[in-house]
């Protein structure tokens, strides 16, 4: 079935389109626009959907695609756990915090738990060094986390209905 | 020497402090009102005095940045604020978008008068949600308030300010790759000249300034040009103002502090950050970011064909004013001006295998030496962790690293090659014990 946003999603679309002065600009604000729309991912469907609107080259929309960490090119599971691995976090424990989640969650890094919840990834710097460590649920940043705070945010993420 | 002051942070952690009420309060946006009212060269005149040194880490001066845009406007122009703060250790850009997000609005509607655009994009990391929320909220404030618009503070000269999102690519910090970016491309650096005053963002002539830059704007016309830069230490650097450091890694207090520019690295770790977490030893110190070299706290400062470095020849590094000309002096680099500390309980053979994974991790693939570079040196670094290389292997980095610098389109390739250089050079020991004793004494980062 071929991909296609709401009504609410249209306006959106127009509105992104009006803040540049060609389509290709607008480019990348429409990837995210169209990964939110279809359960966190960028498919075939959806690159063809952008290349139309936009007058641009399926190949040109691939290539942003495939460039950029953030779209998905794969479904991930209902929830993306990003541990910050770079320096200042891995000098305050970062290690230990991604092997807990791996532990809790029974999946090593870049992997979603079979029942589809929690997909796990590491970061590179996410800007909170004088947080650290850290790690990014979503659209929300946890900072100076403990192993305690990472189980509550890990069964909340596994137990909600 | 330590001064600590709140040009910029004077609201941060209050309650609703990042609302336009506050910064009204503290006297918000008559700086705009003051500057839309003169010519155009007068404000660029007036910034150029202030001697804002760029503050996302190549320390070029703003005023005359501002002042290479074509006096003419026959193009559009554009205003474009690199708000992809991505360098490890850095954090700083981020606390003035979260908490005095008008600053950064109110300074680019000064910056975009001062350059002839009529709009200014802010490309902001699309994992820093908050900042983008906070950021699209001030721009709806000052819209509503008629800053912004077609006729801000009553002008005939329309002002818009968009936030445009990243998504996920440290390169695209780099003011060529963010272009690209923002014109919905791959983030890949762009070779200069043509530079992006002359061909920026969609073809047309842009100035391109970090998040804390443009911040930093309001406070010139409060102050006035000349009374901002004098507040600095390294005036007489032509290195003006007041500016945010950064402290992270082993430190009790880690944090970010204003205060003039002329700090030292002791008064940021000692005065400021609390000192080295369980009262230990420095192992060593990266001043801004991990594409600045890594110091040793003995190392001496010795400058001879400079006469300003005088006063600091024979000293600690650690007691060099952070500038950007002081520490470039110095053979190092002030980066972002966010220091990283790493404790004698950390091990540099770790530390570097870190980075520079990071490194090959974010390479956008361009250049060979660069994409190819970066992967061998990871490679070789997982086996000299591993116990398994030998010493020709840790000369090989070396050399590789060496081969990227001066070889690439853009400055990505000299910030991969920095950090391998400095650590095998000045860690060399722990290096060489990893490879014939499979590092066995020493194998964490954390105390």
């Amino acid at each position: 079935m071929a991909f296609a946003l709401s009504e609410e999603r249209e306006r959106e679309f127009k509105q992104i389109l009006s803040r540049y002065p060609n389509k290709m600009a607008a480019c990348i604000p429409v990837l995210h626009l169209c990964q939110e729309a279809n359960d966190n991912w960028v498919s075939e469907d959806v690159i063809a959907f952008v290349a139309e609107r936009l007058e641009l080259s399926t190949a040109h929309v691939k290539g942003v695609v495939t460039f950029y960490t953030l779209f998905n090119q794969e479904r991930p599971g209902k929830h993306q756990v990003w541990v910050c691995r770079t320096l200042s976090c891995a000098l305050r424990g970062s290690d230990s915090i991604l092997s807990h989640c791996e532990k809790k969650l029974g999946v090593h890094a870049d992997e979603t738990t079979k029942d589809g919840r929690v997909t796990l990834r590491t970061a590179e710097c996410l800007a909170s060094c004088g947080t650290a460590p850290m790690m990014q649920v979503d659209r929300t940043y946890y900072e100076n986390l403990t192993a305690d705070e990472v189980d509550r945010i890990l069964d909340r993420l596994l137990y909600e209905s | 020497m330590l001064k600590q002051t709140t040009y910029l942070t004077k609201n941060y952690g209050k309650p609703d402090g990042f609302k336009l009420a506050a910064y009204e309060q503290s006297g918000g946006y008559k700086s705009a009102k003051k500057a839309l009212g003169m010519p155009r060269e007068a404000v660029v005149e007036e910034v150029k005095k202030a001697h804002i040194r760029g503050r996302g880490g190549a320390g070029f001066d703003c005023g005359t940045k501002w002042s290479f845009m074509p006096k003419e406007v026959k193009k559009p122009h554009y205003l474009v604020v690199n708000a992809d703060e991505g360098e490890p250790g850095t954090f700083k850009d981020r606390t003035i978008m979260e908490q005095n997000p008008h600053a950064l609005i109110e300074g680019a509607i000064i910056g975009c008068y001062g350059i002839g655009a009529h709009a200014c994009y802010i490309y902001v990391r699309d994992e820093l949600h908050l900042s983008k929320d906070r950021l699209w909220a001030a721009i709806a404030e000052a819209k509503a308030k008629g800053y912004l618009g077609k006729t801000p503070f009553g002008r005939p000269y329309e002002i818009e300010i968009y936030v445009h999102t990243g998504a996920g690519a440290y390169i695209c910090g780099e003011e060529t790759a963010l272009l690209e970016s923002l014109g919905g491309k791959r983030g890949e650096p762009r070779l200069k000249p043509p530079f992006p005053a002359q061909f920026g963002a969609f073809g047309f002539p842009s100035t391109v300034n970090n998040v804390e830059t443009i911040a930093s704007v309001p406070t010139v016309f409060e102050l006035g040009g000349d009374a901002f830069s004098r507040l600095s230490d390294l005036h007489h650097f032509n290195d003006g103002g007041v500016r945010l450091f950064g402290v992270s890694g082993h430190v009790n207090k880690p944090g970010i502090f204003e205060c003039a520019v002329g700090l030292t690295l002791r008064e940021l770790i000692y005065d400021l950050g609390g000192g080295v977490q369980g009262d230990r030893e420095i192992l060593g110190v990266i001043p801004g970011g991990s594409s600045c070299p890594v110091h040793l706290p003995d190392e001496v400062v010795n400058i001879e064909h400079d006469e300003r470095f005088a006063p600091y020849n024979g000293k600690s590094i650690l007691d060099l004013p952070l500038g950007v000309d002081t520490f470039r002096g110095a053979g190092s680099m002030l980066g972002t001006c966010c220091a990283i500390v790493m404790s004698d309980a950390a091990d540099p053979v770790l530390a570097l295998h870190n980075v520079m994974r990071f490194y090959r991790h974010e390479s956008c693939g361009q250049c060979t030496p660069c994409r190819e570079g970066c992967g061998w040196i990871e490679r070789i670094l997982d086996k000299v962790v591993a116990g398994t290389a030998s010493i020709e292997e840790l000369d090989l980095v070396s050399e590789i690293a060496s081969n990227i610098t001066g070889n690439t389109i853009c400055a990505f390739g000299d910030g991969a090659a920095q950090p391998a250089l400095a650590f095998i050079r000045k860690y060399r020991k722990h290096f060489e014990d990893y490879i014939l004793n499979g590092g066995k004494q020493q194998r964490t980062l954390v105390i």
